[in-house]
């Protein structure tokens, strides 16, 4: 009678402990594009949480309690890296008390280590501004690297989540595939544009003008010397 | 200063010469559980505005509890656990232990472990354009011959007993869409209760001494336009004293009155590195009401973290 009343006792213990059949893979996306990309590549597998929204300046977020408790349990983090997160990463990590992802860990990936940056001052000096000393880290903004970046992050979600590996790799294969062809429709950059069309894809970032941006001084706000637009003219990604 | 550590020293250049180390610290980041382990000098992490260097304010001076209560920030050398809720709201538990050397504290009692603390403190968003944190913390030393001092650095007693204080704060921040950079609006407060009990003396500790202080502060300020900001604080210190050691007139005796600030301030912060701020107050804090008028600049070489909310 004992026996069975702790036999019964455990089992009902045991629906608590274990592991739900589908743990989904908790990621914290640091701008939208990513947050997109991890859907993309990740489908029901993931739960994504994206930092900030495309009508913020990623340059001025405050790490926040509310991020920094999303943080605490994300498998995954993906920022953009090169600095464009300097102002708040950082701190994020330091607060959030999460091992895994810290920057060396597989649960981060800065997607800025996947592509070539264009740009690179050869002197930095802030006289000219908030530059950034890693070459321009508005990568997005050609879709190319979005290509290049998704196969990272395909990888790297095999390598958290290796259940599920066979999927990622399905749903990259995919992705690529469409991204493809739609790389084929779109038309090819055309500098002579490069001032007024917010959508072009654009082989060097986002070289608009300071006028665009509503920074008139260079002392104003923190203007990059890249004079980039803000997140509101960011390419949508389909 | 490598993958499992975070570390940061602040050493400040005294006017008269020296140095003077304020903060010097070594910080985890990889302990499970969500817990941070922080080790050291450093600023408690009580209340809101003690963990933040002075020239992160965006008044000129500390408010006045905190210069009454605190001596303008409170820091010691120990150590501090943390730990974050692994909840999607926001909640943080820390404790301290810590030497118990500085004010409020005095002594360094129990052999070094003079002064603990305890503090929690929540927060959240609201929508896209607002966010903010709250909190309770608990701060308890036994100050062993504690020194006061007048404004001529004359010694007037020492006081040895129990020291326990109890804060709130509060801060509330709004930007548009979550843009700070055009305009941005941050609401702060916090309010201290302080109980002290024990002996005070001219020179020993020798008469019994009961003291409950009373303050708060609530600031706001507001960035009207890119580089400029307008702000206005008002602080209350009260204080209820009695006990033997209270000697009517004498400086344990506030006499019933209430001290009160007022400051309005006009920042151009050009950049994070270079910020100029002129701030006019009228300080009732002492029997005759005066009117202060400040100017600072405050100019930044070389790299600089970002800091906390």
């Amino acid at each position: 009678m004992k026996r069975f009343t702790l036999l019964s006792a455990l089992m009902l213990f045991i629906p608590a402990l274990a592991q739900p059949a589908s743990a989904a893979v908790r990621v914290f996306a640091c701008e939208p594009e990513w947050g997109a990309l991890a859907r993309e590549i990740g489908g029901d597998e993931v739960s994504v949480f994206t930092a900030t929204h495309a009508l913020q300046d990623p340059h001025h977020i405050q790490a926040r309690p509310s991020l920094i408790a999303r943080m605490r349990r994300a498998d995954l983090v993906i920022a953009t890296g090169a600095q464009l997160e300097i102002g708040w990463l950082p701190v994020l990590l330091r607060q959030a008390a999460n091992p895994r992802v810290q920057p060396g860990q597989p649960g981060y990936l800065a997607a800025a280590d996947y592509v070539q940056k264009l740009d690179v001052p050869a002197r930095v000096d802030r006289a000219l501004g908030d530059i950034h000393p890693a070459g321009n880290p508005h990568i997005q903004t050609d879709p190319r690297n979005i290509g290049r970046v998704a196969a990272a992050l395909a990888e790297r979600l095999q390598q958290i989540d290796p259940q599920h590996a066979a999927a990622y790799a399905a749903r990259y294969a995919n992705f690529a595939r469409r991204w493809q062809q739609a790389l084929a429709r779109w038309p090819r950059p055309d500098r002579a544009r490069a001032a007024s069309a917010s959508h072009e894809p654009r082989r060097t970032g986002s070289r608009h003008s300071r006028a665009r941006a509503g920074r008139r001084h260079p002392g104003a706000g923190h203007p990059c010397a890249d004079g980039h637009p803000g997140a509101a003219t960011r390419h949508r990604v389909h | 200063m490598d993958n499992l550590f975070y570390g940061s020293l602040t050493i400040s250049l005294r006017p008269q010469g020296g140095a003077a180390v304020e903060e010097a610290y070594a910080q985890t980041l990889n302990m499970p559980l969500g817990l941070t382990l922080k080790m050291g000098r450093f600023f408690s992490g009580i209340g809101y505005l003690n963990q933040f260097h002075a020239h992160h304010d965006d008044f000129i001076d500390r408010p006045l509890p905190y210069r009454a209560l605190l001596n303008n920030q409170f820091g010691d050398d120990g150590v501090q656990l943390k730990w974050l809720a692994p909840t999607d709201a926001y909640l943080e538990l820390g404790g301290e232990l810590l030497r118990g050397d500085a004010f409020p504290g005095g002594g360094a009692a129990f052999r070094g472990a003079g002064t603990w603390s305890a503090f929690a403190h929540t927060g959240g968003d609201v929508g896209f354009s607002n966010s903010w944190k709250g909190g309770v913390s608990w701060l308890q030393t036994r100050p062993l011959r504690r020194q006061a001092f007048d404004n001529n650095g004359n010694a007037i007693g020492a006081f040895s007993g129990r020291s326990k204080l109890l804060v709130g704060d509060f801060v509330w921040k709004w930007a548009p869409n979550g843009n700070p950079i055009n305009r941005n609006f941050r609401f702060q407060a916090e309010a201290f209760y302080r109980i002290e009990h024990g002996l005070f003396g001219a020179v020993n500790p020798t008469a019994a001494y009961d003291g409950r202080q009373f303050g708060w502060y609530a600031e706001g300020v507001y960035q009207f336009m890119p580089r400029w900001r307008a702000g206005f604080r008002h602080a209350e210190l009260r204080a209820r004293n009695s006990g033997p050691a209270v000697a009517p007139g004498g400086v344990l005796d506030s006499q019933g009155r209430r001290s009160w600030r007022d400051s309005l301030l006009l920042g151009f912060a050009n950049s994070e590195f270079s910020r100029i701020r002129l701030q006019v107050s009228r300080d009732a804090s002492r029997p005759k009401v005066d009117y202060q008028l400040s100017m600072q600049y405050l100019m930044l070489l070389g790299a600089h973290g970002a800091h906390q909310f």
